[in-house]
């Protein structure tokens, strides 16, 4: 039986289930100090005075600092994604020495024997503000008379694609819908609040951090304060979660390396949820403005999309590329002659945004399925129907889509009959007719969303040509012990995804042995010396295949072994199972014999190093391209304007699966979080810029018990981009659930003259929406 | 400062504290007993839950002084002799986490919930679990992991 394909239980719980964690925060060194910061309470306000010499004083403090203190070695956080020419991309220092900008921005810091005493001392810290006035409404925000965020005004970027003659595909067009939908401005809410631990002897450096990216932190670090690179060692021990989130350059990360490099002390912050709800990048915060002109037919003749992005007070790291990543993807799975796509992004005085869970590709998902469902309404046609007229048919693939991405595999139309199949499609538009007829004031609504979206980050030349501060390579090595185990370093850092477990499986597989003796290592910049890590669904479809890669080279240099000592050409040589068998004959080697007899290096062949360990980095030719067919039913109460997910059905096609049992945790997950966003979660901020959502009784996160149980299933059609056939996972989920939830909530109220319910979809705004 | 004697996991401490120091932050910092997380400060996300005296609480909402004379039992003090706990085990078995974070409170919560309810329904658990919050799994395996949970807690019961 293969490993690849096995619903294998993951390697990484016992210690996971048992206590047995390497949070940053349960980290320690000896002489550890705490950290706590000062931060502000003015969403826009000039600095006049910080002073922490009350706070000096105070038990338990060793120092006390403001912006000032730092402002010579500080720097500026990094934007490593300039979208475009016109970009305007402002000093971010790590800790605001002049103006603030959002609340939550840090303006004070103490550094204690203890956190208590840390807390105790901030109360110490004197700051006065001259009060500047707040940004909070991005169509406000660019208006000649508005205040500016910063001197050079409110507009970050603007940009603008056209593909095909859009006029034309508008001009006389039988059918156009026009409509404006805004996506909330989200909190990630990993469960880990973020924290960071750093040392250093003196001379060099090492940085623990709640973070997705240990080498990506790595180089950054090293540019903003100038210490060495090779100083610095980054370590993303266990990590709680990330969902884009700790996919950033944090102003507490450069900080923690400036007081330890300071005081010659080790120092650890540990985050508050308050100040994460505050601190950590949003996700989200769109203005839409959708267009889309149709034949009668209801074939799409052409789509328009305009959007606002608010990229709260700075860019981080890649805060104005994110609405981008949905630029290619309004026209989703949809045939049409013509596109228009424009973006302005908006500072306003709001904690920045940047990467969550889909970035940019739920949004344009939202965009276009609720678009495709008010088409569908408009010509009274199922939407499902007017889907099935302006797919890409399965025999169509590769096919190049209007905004140019080309999509090598899908099979739209099985993942769909699958999907209605499971749902009992039919039997449920019968009892929505049989509930509309009765006028039961409990209506029911069907919601669909037939994704995809474009994921596995990378290819670096793709990347480039977008202005890319980086590749999309990845990097694995795999060392064969002398006793015949194997351990695999990958550059893809994981914080819950199961690498260790899905790794294990591919490189049994590939070299024969069994999975239990695999190890995989990551996370640590001194054991895994390069990687881009994990973010946008890439780790398997990129990190996966660079350690496939690094096992080819492996048996390579195996075989060559093999023959010298079987007294045989390398081409006479069958390998399978882990074993080299010269072909014909009963002669063989296995590959632990072969891994001992390079370490005891008594007979190796002209050019063969003591050793078969080897590296690879992968970089695909193209994104992969999951797809899939969500269903939603939602009874909505008409009366109290409750709304409950009756049945909930996706099919997925991920292309070929190593876990069957990870990837459905995925998809799990990534439902769960779509359906939040259209239910569930708003960062909401006042009219002063206070934020209000501070706290997890305010930020209503779904429990278990506001969630229903999720019928998954999946179709497989292997992406060609890539040797095992794989596409991601980690997104797709939540990239389809949003539309699918909030198409079944208009879908039931649609006979109450209802087209738009804004999200999220509270029984307040359902209530309101049918006064 | 007020001397507590508290019982955690088996073993008796005596410890002198701060008034206001939290539970959690004695388990974890003074005593090393890190497998309790913190989640969010304000009782919501229940990762930090323990069973003190036999009931679960949400150890970032208890005063250290407020567990004196109380034995306190962490996910670190579940199982016996190297072997898991069997709802610890259906966790596993029905790949109910992926970062982990939430996982100690969640099979805290999860045991308690049996003490009341041996043999839950789908539905008792998610009401059961409400003050946990997950934002990996979206549940569903939980839910299973429960079940077989409890299933196999009752069997384990039946066969004493």
């Amino acid at each position: 039986m293969t490993e690849v394909g096995r619903a294998r239980r993951r390697k990484e719980d016992a210690r996971l289930l048992s206590g047995r964690t390497q949070w940053t925060d349960n980290l320690r060194q000896p002489g550890m100090l705490h950290v706590m910061f000062l931060r502000s309470p003015m969403a826009h306000a000039r600095i006049t005075r910080v002073d922490v010499s009350a706070a000096l004083g105070l038990p338990g403090v060793v120092a006390a600092y403001s912006g000032q203190d730092f402002a010579a070695e500080q720097g500026s956080l990094p934007c490593a994604w300039p979208v475009t020419d016109n970009v305007v991309i402002p000093e971010h220092p790590p800790m605001a020495t002049s103006e603030v900008r959002y609340v939550g921005e840090a303006v004070a810091c103490v550094v204690a024997t203890d956190r208590y005493r840390a807390a105790d001392a901030l109360e110490a810290i004197e700051v006065d503000y001259e009060p500047l006035p707040a940004v909070l409404d991005m169509n406000e925000a660019l208006t000649p008379d508005s205040p500016k965020v910063h001197e050079a005004g409110n507009q970050a970027y603007s940009m603008q694609m056209t593909v095909g003659d859009i006029d034309a595909a508008f001009r006389d067009a039988p059918v156009v819908i026009d409509r404006t939908y805004v996506q909330q401005r989200l909190i990630p809410s990993a469960m880990e609040p973020r924290a960071v631990l750093a040392n250093t002897d003196g001379d060099s450096f090492t940085l623990w951090s709640s973070t997705q990216i240990p080498h990506i932190l790595r180089v950054m670090l090293a540019v903003v304060t100038g210490i060495p690179e090779h100083k610095i060692r980054v370590v993303a021990p266990d990590v709680g979660g990330g969902f884009g989130s700790k996919l950033q350059v944090t102003a507490e990360e450069v900080l923690c390396l400036l007081i330890a490099k300071r005081l010659g002390k080790a120092v650890k912050w540990v985050e508050s949820r308050s100040e994460g709800n505050l601190t950590v990048h949003h996700g989200r915060d769109q203005i839409q403005h959708i267009q889309l002109a149709a034949e009668a037919d209801g074939r799409i003749r052409g789509l328009k999309v305009d959007l606002l992005a608010d990229m709260g007070a700075y860019l981080m790291l890649i805060t104005p590329g994110i609405p981008l990543l949905g630029a290619q993807m309004f026209n989703a799975i949809y045939k049409m002659d013509a596109y228009e796509f424009g973006c302005t992004g908006v500072f306003t005085t709001k904690m920045p945004t940047d990467a969550y869970r889909g970035a940019g590709r739920p949004e344009a998902t939202y965009g276009i399925e609720r678009m495709m469902d008010e088409l569908a309404a408009e010509l009274r046609l199922d939407p499902l129907e007017v889907r099935r007229r302006n797919w890409i048919r399965h025999e169509e693939f590769p096919y190049t889509t209007i905004s140019g991405l080309t999509y090598d595999s899908g099979n739209y139309e099985a993942a769909t009959d699958k999907a209605l199949a499971l749902f009992g499609y039919d039997k449920l538009r019968a009892e929505q007719a049989d509930r509309r007829d009765r006028g039961d004031p409990v209506q029911l609504g069907i919601g669909v969303s037939t994704f995809t979206e474009m994921c596995g980050l990378a290819p670096s030349r793709g990347l480039g040509a977008a202005n890319f501060g980086a590749g999309g390579w990845e990097h694995g090595s795999v060392r064969m012990l002398p006793t015949g185990k194997v351990e695999v370093i990958t550059g893809s850092s994981p914080h819950g995804q199961g690498h260790v477990t899905a790794w294990s499986q591919i490189v049994a597989d590939s070299l024969g042995v069994p999975f239990e003796d695999v190890t995989v290592l990551h996370g640590d910049t001194a054991i895994s010396h390069k990687g881009m890590d994990t973010y946008g669904s890439r780790s398997l479809t990129v990190g996966g295949i660079a350690v496939l890669r690094a096992c080819d080279k492996v048996k390579d240099k195996a075989r060559k072994l093999a023959a010298h000592l079987l007294e045989c050409s390398p081409d006479d040589l069958d390998f399978a199972d882990g074993v080299f068998k010269v072909r014909g004959t009963e002669s063989q080697k296995s590959i632990q014999e072969l891994a001992f007899a390079a370490f005891l290096a008594h007979d190796l062949p002209e050019g063969v190093e003591a050793r078969l360990d080897s590296d690879a980095t992968f970089d695909p030719e193209n994104f992969s391209f999951p797809h899939g067919t969500h269903l939603c039913a939602m009874e909505v109460d008409t009366e109290t304007g409750m709304a409950k997910i009756r049945s909930y059905v996706a099919v997925d096609d991920i292309g070929k699966v190593v876990n069957p049992l990870i990837v459905e945790g995925q998809i799990h997950g990534g439902i769960a979080q779509g359906i939040a966003q259209a239910l569930f979660e708003e960062a909401v901020y006042d009219a002063d810029g206070n934020l209000l959502t501070t706290t997890m009784a305010d930020y209503l996160l779904p429990s278990a018990a506001d969630l229903p149980e999720f019928v998954t299933d999946r179709t497989e059609t292997p992406a060609t981009s890539n040797p095992l056939g794989v596409k991601g996972v980690g997104e797709a989920g939540t990239i389809a659930s949003t539309p699918a939830v909030v198409n079944a909530i208009v879908d039931a109220l649609r006979p109450h003259g209802v087209h738009d319910v804004q999200m999220p979809c509270t029984p307040e705004r359902i209530w309101r929406a049918l006064a | 400062m007020p001397r507590i004697t508290v019982t955690v996991d088996g073993v008796k401490y005596e410890e002198d504290v701060e008034p206001r120091l939290l539970l959690v932050h004695l388990l974890r910092e003074r005593l090393g007993k890190t497998g309790t997380p913190v989640g969010c400060d304000t009782s919501n996300c229940g990762a930090c839950t323990v069973m003190l005296d036999g009931k679960s609480a949400k150890s970032c909402t208890v005063l250290a002084v407020q567990a004196d004379g109380c034995d306190v039992v962490t996910i670190e003090g579940l199982g016996s002799n190297g072997s898991m706990h069997p709802m610890q085990q259906a966790f596993h078995e029905e790949h109910a986490l992926q970062c982990g974070y939430c996982t100690p409170g969640m099979v805290m919560a999860a045991i308690d919930l049996l003490r009341d309810t041996p043999d839950p329904s789908e539905d008792a658990i998610r009401e059961g679990l409400e003050g946990n919050l997950c934002r990996c799994t979206g549940y569903c395996n939980i839910v299973r992991a429960v079940r077989r949970g409890a299933q196999e807690m009752g069997q384990a019961v039946r066969t004493q």
